[in-house]
């Protein structure tokens, strides 16, 4: 397996391995169609922002990408295997090499934050326990959480501290691509900062890909490489810059609006 | 291929300690941390020679690949040869995994390894905990009972005000009309099995026809009103805890009290006033189709028709056995509605704990059906009913 996991922190200028590879998906619930054949693709070592009016199918396709939504059409391939119809235990080998925050940190209440982040390693290594420790604290101070929220179970912790702990568990198995959803969201914009400054830093340190849906204009601003919007049940992708030439009025509206130009000035 | 420690056919990350420096190389990953791990700590430096600066030189520019498990025992490693009183001279590592290791390294202070629960102590702790809560438990309990009450005369009272008849007429079609199929057939069946078990036993003595008498004091007397009570205590003690405790996860109730809606007036006394007259209707119900289940049985079993079991059904029973079966059910509703509207309100911000007092709210309400009946009994033998 260790073959053709590339180096952890290799980004080969110029050439641009393809990491995420989405084709001819359509999503839809009932009548209602989410994405219309829509393609994407996201490189190694980048960081994409998803955005999208409510409703738009961000998280839907975040949720299809990783293989927890059955699509009605399409194919999908990260690190070129499909994941789209695929058996789990052929997951299996991917879901080592990728970490997932969902909205809330979706923390296991029943065990404790160090418990939380221990188990993709229980499950997938053969650790010893003092090591677990280790590294439990060692992602714990990664992230930016005192040592001493470890024994702390999640109900006792704040939006943010969940979403610190949840990234921390997503971080367990040293992954190659991350997914995000609504990493910054129910965060005050002091936190928000930090965790914005936290994923770029990480994203530096370990070489990451990012996949990430988001609403925080800022967040993009900071972050982002890309930004693939969702409009229309499609996707146009691309840089702040090349997005703020797109002629399709809500892309216009979402970087040209009052908030998408406060944030941008603030850029410059 | 579910491990993430398959390392066959890859370098391993070796190590060696040679005339002071220690040189690193091959994959430091989360693969081979396990066992690297292992290594490190059965690693022992040689002493300082004697007049010796004890200073050691750490070369990792042979490490072909890093991750942050790897990295994490790197800077581990240096930190125990530092704590071991050798000074590092001189550290190197490919550029590459500069960031990564000053990302590890900002902790600064000591990376401790989390204190493990467990031991003697915090087991006596959670006895006592548990002790006190339990006795807490209860006090809470009947104060809950006490204010239930209060609030319950004055709505009342002044009914006009207080009472939410529509939410009443709700509760009562919820726990009384939806609950008639499953409370019917399972009533109609224990009448079955008791009638059938009955007549088994009594045909010994030549006495099949008292079977009868079984069926109508069992059923009207105990098992009807038991039997429902029960049902009920799961179906709808259950889902007032479920319902109120999901509110309380949503901040709903919270909500209402900031409106000024009183939870008592709005929550609770639909339900218990709801289940206080749905239950003795359902235990009436739950009596005709024991007997009804009886009675069919009787038929094929026993051969007994159905006028002569009307009969000896008469014979055997008064209004009495019915009353007595009939005035405990509005007993036990208040106390199903009041256990299943309290622990509702007990529940924590966190999904794990509505469904953790859910099924506390069944557990006792079921329990204390069980207690009141007993004590039920043993009043009605004294008193000679």
């Amino acid at each position: 397996m260790a073959k053709d996991q590339p180096q952890t922190a290799a980004k080969a200028p110029g050439k641009k391995e393809t990491v995420i590879k989405v084709r001819g998906l359509v999503n839809g619930f009932g009548d209602k169609v989410v994405h219309d054949h829509v393609d994407l693709d996201v490189y190694r070592g980048e960081v994409l922002g998803v955005v999208g009016g409510s409703g738009a199918g961000k998280s839907v396709l975040l949720r299809t990408i990783i293989g927890l939504n059955k699509p009605r059409q399409g194919e999908i391939e990260v690190f070129g295997k499909k994941t789209t119809f695929a058996e789990s235990s052929r997951m299996r080998p991917l879901e080592m090499r990728w970490g997932v925050l969902f909205q809330d940190g979706a923390l296991f209440s029943s065990q404790t934050v160090a418990e939380n982040i221990q188990v993709p390693l229980r499950e997938y290594t053969k650790m010893s326990e003092p090591l677990m420790n280790e590294i439990a604290a060692m992602k714990l101070t990664m992230v930016g959480l005192p040592p001493d929220t470890a024994l702390k179970y999640p109900s006792e912790l704040s939006g943010g501290m969940k979403k610190r702990a949840g990234l921390a568990r997503a971080l367990a198995l040293d992954p190659e691509l991350l997914f995000l959803d609504e990493p910054t969201s129910g965060l005050d914009p002091i936190s928000a900062n930090l965790f914005d400054e936290l994923i770029k830093q990480l994203q530096k340190s370990l070489g990451l890909t990012v996949f990430m849906v988001t609403h925080d204009l800022d967040s993009l601003r900071a972050v982002c490489d890309r930004i693939a919007v969702l409009v229309n049940k499609k996707i146009t992708a691309g840089t702040i810059e090349e997005l703020r030439k797109d002629p399709d009025p809500w892309i216009h509206d979402y970087f040209s609006g009052v908030r998408g130009r406060a944030a941008l000035a603030a850029a410059s | 291929m579910t491990s993430l420690d398959d390392a066959s056919a890859t370098p391993n990350a070796w190590f060696k300690l040679d005339r002071g420096v220690l040189t690193l190389g091959g994959l430091w990953t989360i693969q081979q941390s396990a066992r690297l791990d292992d290594q490190l700590r059965a690693f022992q430096p040689p002493p300082i020679p004697e007049g010796g600066s004890g200073t050691i030189e750490i070369d990792a520019s042979k490490i072909e690949r890093l991750d942050s498990a790897g990295a994490w025992l790197l800077l581990r490693t240096r930190r125990v040869l530092e704590a071991g009183g050798r000074s590092v001279s001189r550290f190197t590592l490919p550029e590459l995994y500069q960031p990564l290791l000053e990302n590890i390294e900002q902790g600064k202070g000591p990376l401790e390894e989390p204190p493990q629960r467990g031991g003697l102590n915090s087991r006596l702790e959670r006895i006592g905990r548990a002790t006190v809560h339990a006795g807490q438990q209860g006090y809470r309990m009947l104060g809950y009972l006490g204010r239930v009450t209060v609030e319950g005369i004055e709505a009342l009272a002044s009914p006009r005000n207080n009472l939410r008849v529509a939410a009443l007429v709700h509760q009562v079609e919820e726990t009384g009309i939806n609950a008639l199929p499953i409370v019917g057939l399972l009533a109609f069946l224990i009448g079955v099995v008791l009638a059938y078990q009955g007549a088994d036993q009594l045909k010994r003595f030549g006495a099949e026809i008292f079977t009868i008498n079984l069926l109508g004091v069992g059923i009207l007397r105990e098992i009807g009103g038991l039997i429902t009570a029960i049902i009920v205590a799961g179906r709808s003690g259950s889902a007032f805890t479920a319902q109120i405790g999901t509110m309380r996860v949503n901040e709903e109730i919270d909500a209402m009290q900031t409106i000024g809606l009183n939870t008592v007036d709005v929550l609770v006394l639909p339900r218990i006033i709801g289940l206080v007259i749905a239950l003795p209707l359902l235990t009436f119900y739950s009596d005709i189709m024991g007997l009804i289940g009886g009675a069919v049985m009787c038929y094929f079993q026993l051969g007994i028709t159905i006028p002569v079991f009307m009969r000896q059904l008469n014979d055997a029973i008064s209004v009495n056995t019915f009353m007595v079966g009939l005035i405990k059910a509005p007993v036990f509703a208040l106390v199903i509605s009041l256990v299943g509207c309290y622990e509702g309100f007990q529940v924590e911000r966190n999904a794990a704990s509505v469904g953790l007092l859910t099924t506390r709210s069944v557990v006792e309400g079921v329990f204390l059906v069980i207690v009141l009946d007993a004590a039920f009994s043993v009043m009605f033998s004294v008193l000679g009913i």
